[in-house]
Parts: structure tokens; sequence; C-alpha cells
């Protein structure tokens, strides 16, 4: 800015003068040129996340969140005390599990007479509304989980019961016996106290020392009934 | 004044009576409590008190005017005040309905006027559960011993889908002209809840409407009443599992055993309420609670634990040593409709 011994606030002079000029002159760091951006490093970080997620690619939109999905599998997997189920809650690994099952439990039959499997609506409808019913007795008994993370952590510990049902159904691929039986029962065990441990890893820290057990029977009992339903499943 | 002092006796006897015998008795939330218990040490200390246990009592009863009044309705922690309760209470309180006694009356010594919703909620929902399976389990164990039973284990459908196995020749017609299978936890479920909400609502209901009749301990709230059905309910879960054992003189002796506790259970925190009325009033009122209750036991036995029905043409299955609720008819036209 070499105009900048004008006087400040002169708007007639001849010399053509870039716009604001005159501000920089007013500023006393005249010697430290003002220009540029002044940016707070956070917010430019989310405007550019913001402006990001509307123009990438699909694929990446989707992977992001399997990724996060695949994450928290893992994390049901091999429970440990973290918090990053409950922080970064989504709902898509409940959903994808649920649907799984529900397909997996449901009889292709339309015979009413024949079947004897639960449909598809059963499961579902089982699956969240006792999800539902459970967070709200915790909510009830005084635990600080919010609703979603709680419905959130209860659907994705159904993955060890999918991946149960994924195996009884290879074993069933088998001689039917009761060798059959006695593994698909070990296996649906197991992965029951998966389900139960890892559930509770996760519910237990949110409620009164005094009332957990209170808040987990409900959990024990919703898996016990999905576990059943897996057990007793039988193709036709 | 005396009158007073009177009423004041009467009222914190049974308190004093509890405290003396439970010293030691974990109330976390004990404010209610502690009230009672200063007016029981000045009741203990003699009469020159006497001012202030009314001043106590006052406090007392203002202190809980002030808690009931707060949360409305549409709040969430009015509905947060039912489930007040901790592991060891609900504890407590299921002990206390398995060993019903005479003098203890369910409501004032275990609930000590904090109903939860919690306990009957959630024995009423295993209970349901633990029916719909055990039924289903009793079929699967039927057919382990006699193969030729078609079934296919069940969670959802009812018994009444197993129906169709019915002798012989009618076979193809009573399956098409049968009732559509209901879920048995659907079922289930509806029966129990049905039971342990309505029935307790219709008995507070009448003994509110006898209220004036009593002048010597006021009726349960609606709440204590439902508690006491819940709890009384629990003693049924064990013998719902044991009735998979096919054995039928046990399944009888279990169930009756089991109506017996629950029924006894009530009809003794009932007793005191009731006593004042009438006599006929009273014992009607009592065998109408005991019938229905004896009405869900037996209703429930035969609707998830049905006895198949015999088939009296088919030596080689009898020649086995099952007990007869379980033989079968050999179903052929059975597997043709199937």
């Amino acid at each position: 800015m070499a105009e900048a011994a004008e006087s400040p606030g002169d708007p007639g002079t001849a010399t053509p003068r870039p716009l604001f000029a005159g501000l920089s002159d007013i500023s006393i760091s005249q010697d430290i040129p003002v220009e540029g951006e002044i940016t707070i490093p956070m917010r430019s970080r989310i405007r550019e996340f913001d402006s990001s997620t509307l123009n990438e690619s699909v694929r990446n939109t989707i992977m992001r969140d399997l990724k996060a999905v695949g994450k928290k599998f893992m994390h049901v997997l091999y429970p440990r005390k973290s918090n990053t189920l409950l922080r970064d809650w989504d709902l898509w690994g409940p959903l994808i599990l649920c649907v799984t099952l529900a397909l997996m439990l449901q009889r292709g039959s339309v015979d009413s007479e024949k079947d004897g499997g639960p449909q598809f609506a059963e499961v579902f409808v089982i699956v969240w509304f006792g999800a539902v019913t459970i967070t709200l007795n915790s909510k009830l008994l005084g635990g600080n989980i919010s609703f979603f993370q709680s419905l959130c952590v209860l659907g994705y510990c159904i993955l060890p019961l999918t991946v149960a049902m994924l195996v009884c159904r290879l074993v069933l691929l088998a001689e039917p016996g009761p060798i059959n039986f006695m593994v698909r029962l070990f296996v649906v065990i197991v992965m029951f106290a998966w389900s139960i441990v890892a559930s509770t890893a996760f519910l237990a820290d949110s409620q009164p020392p005094n009332r957990k057990a209170l808040a987990v029977y409900p959990v024990f009992l919703f898996y016990f009934v999905i576990s059943w339903m897996i057990l007793t499943f039988t193709p036709q | 004044m005396a009158a007073a002092d009177e009423l004041a006796f009467h009222e914190f006897e049974e308190a004093t009576n509890l405290l003396a015998q439970t010293p030691n008795e974990a109330t976390p939330r004990g404010d209610q409590l502690v009230p009672q218990q200063h007016v029981a040490v000045a009741v203990d200390s003699g009469g020159s008190y006497g001012a202030e246990d009314e001043v106590e009592e006052s406090d007392k009863t203002a202190l809980l005017q002030e808690e009931k009044q707060q949360p409305g309705f549409w709040t969430f922690s009015y509905y947060q005040s039912f489930f007040d309760v901790d592991t060891s209470q609900v504890l407590d309180r299921i002990k206390g309905s398995l060993l019903p006694r005479p003098g203890h009356n369910f409501v004032r010594h275990h609930l000590r006027n904090r109903p939860d919703l919690y306990g009957p909620f959630w024995i009423c929902a295993t209970l349901a559960f633990v029916l719909a399976v055990t039924g289903n389990l009793t079929l699967v164990l039927a057919q382990r011993r006699d193969p030729s039973i078609h079934y296919s284990p069940q969670f959802h459908k009812g018994k009444r889908s197993g129906q169709g196995l019915v002798p012989g020749g009618g076979g193809s017609a009573m399956a098409q002209g049968r009732l559509p299978a209901l879920p048995a936890v659907t079922v289930a479920g509806t029966a129990i809840y049905c039971y342990a909400w309505l029935v307790p609502l219709a008995l507070w209901g009448f003994l509110q409407w006898r209220k004036g009749v009593r002048e010597r301990m006021g009726p349960y709230t609606f709440l204590e009443t439902v508690c006491v059905y819940g709890y009384s309910l629990f003693v049924f879960l064990p013998t719902v599992v044991l009735w998979l054992i096919p054995v039928p003189w046990l399944q009888w002796l279990s169930g009756a055993l089991a109506l017996a506790l629950s029924a006894a259970g009530l009809v003794f925190t009932l007793w005191p309420v009731v006593r004042e009325d009438t006599r006929l009033a009273a014992v009607l009122l009592l065998s109408v609670v005991v019938l229905l209750h004896a009405l869900l036991a037996t209703g429930c036995k035969f609707y998830f634990f049905q006895p198949l029905p015999l088939e009296p043409a088919a030596p080689p299955h009898q020649a086995t040593s099952q007990p007869p609720t379980v033989l079968l008819s050999p179903p052929p036209p059975r597997s043709a409709a199937a």
C-alpha cells in the first residue's frame, strides 16, 4: 500500500486508490500487512468438511459410514471399556443386523398352517420394541444414558447372535441329530454370553451402582428370547 | 388431645414393631422413615412427649404431601418415581412374596408405602416368556420320546397349531376347519398382563367403594395392589419350569403348592383391610381373589402344557413306558396335509 501517506477519509483525491485503502491507513499496524484471510483453524476445518461431504463421491460417503459401522462391530466383538459406541452412536449397524437376523429367521412359506417360525415383521418388532422397552426401563431407573445411545448399544450387541444364526444355518445343512443339536446349543450359549458381556460392559456404567442388576436383567431376558428363536429355528 | 394420642399410638405401633424386628434393614431413601423413627422413639419413651408427637406427625404428613404433589403426570420424573427401587429392595420384596406369613402384611412390611412398577412389569414379562418357552419345550421333549409326532419347534405359534395332530380320518378336515394358531407369546403376555393389571384395578375399585366401613386402616392405593399381585406371580416362575417334567402328579403338586403360596400371600395382605367389613363381603372378596388366581394357574397349565390326546389304537406306542399324556396318533393324514 504505497499510497498510505495520504490522509485518511479523503475520498476525493485524483490518484485512484484501491478499495478500502483508507482502512489500512487508519490501522496502526500499517507496517504489518493485514491482508489475507483471518481464519480460526477449527472453523475452517468444519467449513471444509461440510462442503466436502456435499461434493464428495457417493462411494466416499458410504465407505465412511461403513467404516464407522465396522469399527463398532470390532468394539462389540472385543468389548473393552471404551466410549466409541456411546459417543458416536448410529443406528445403521442395528438396522443391518436386525434385518439380517429377521431374514434368516423367517419362514419362506406363505401357508400359515405349515410355518411355525416367526415372520420377518415379528422378529423386527421384537428386536426394536424390546430394545425400546429396555432403554425406557434403564432411563426410568435413573440411568444417565441417552435414548439412542442405548438403542445403539443394544442393537450392536446382537452381532454375536447374528453370527450364531449364520453358524446354525450352516450346521443345519448337515445331518440332523443330537450332535447337530448339541453343536448348535453350544454355539448359541456362547454367543448369548458374549452378547450379554458386551452390552453389560457398555451399559452397566450408566446406572447407579445399587441398581445395576435391575438394569441388566431385562437385557438378559431380551437376548435370551432372541437366542431361543435362533436355537429353535429349523428350516423346512 | 387424648384421642389424637390414641390414634398416634395405633398407627405407629406397626412401625415400632417393624423397626424393632429389623433394625438393620437398609432403606436408602429413608426420608419417610426418619420422621417415623423420631415419632417411634418419642412414643416409646412415654406420653410426656405428646406435643412433639403431634408436631412431628403433622410434619411428616406435610412432607409426604409435598413429595407426592410435585411432579405432574405428564413429566418423566413422575414415572421415574415408580421405579425408585434398588436391587436389594426388589429381592427383598420377592422373598417376601415367596414366604407369606400370617402376621406380615406384604404392603406394610415390604413395600413400606413405596410401591414400584419394576417388579410387576418384569415379573409378568418373564412369566409370559417362560410360559411360551416351556410350553414349546414340552412339545420338543414329547417329540423326542415319540418320534412319530410331527412337530417343528415353534416359538411364536402356539400349541394350537399342534392340534392338527388328531387321529385318523378327520385329519384333513380338522386341519382345514381349525382356528389359526395364535402366537404363544402373545397369548401368554396378554393373559398375564391383563390379570396382573385389571384384577388389581377391580379390587382397588371395590375396596374404595367399601371405604366407608373401615376405620382402622385405609385401603391400599392402586399401585400397591398392582405390586402385591405382580410380586405374588413370582412363585409361578419356578413352578412353570418344573412343569417341564412330564410326571402328572408332580405337575399338579407343584401347581397346587405355588397356588397355595401365592394365594396365601394375597389373602394375608388383604385380610387387614377387609376384616372390618361385613363378614359376608370379606369372605366373598377373598374367595373371589383366590378363585381368580386358581383360574389363572389352571388356565396356563391347560393351555401351554396340554396333554396331547390319547390314541386308543396304537399299542406299539403304549408298550413303551411313557406317561400317557404324550401319546399321539400316527399322523399320515397330517403329513399328507403338511
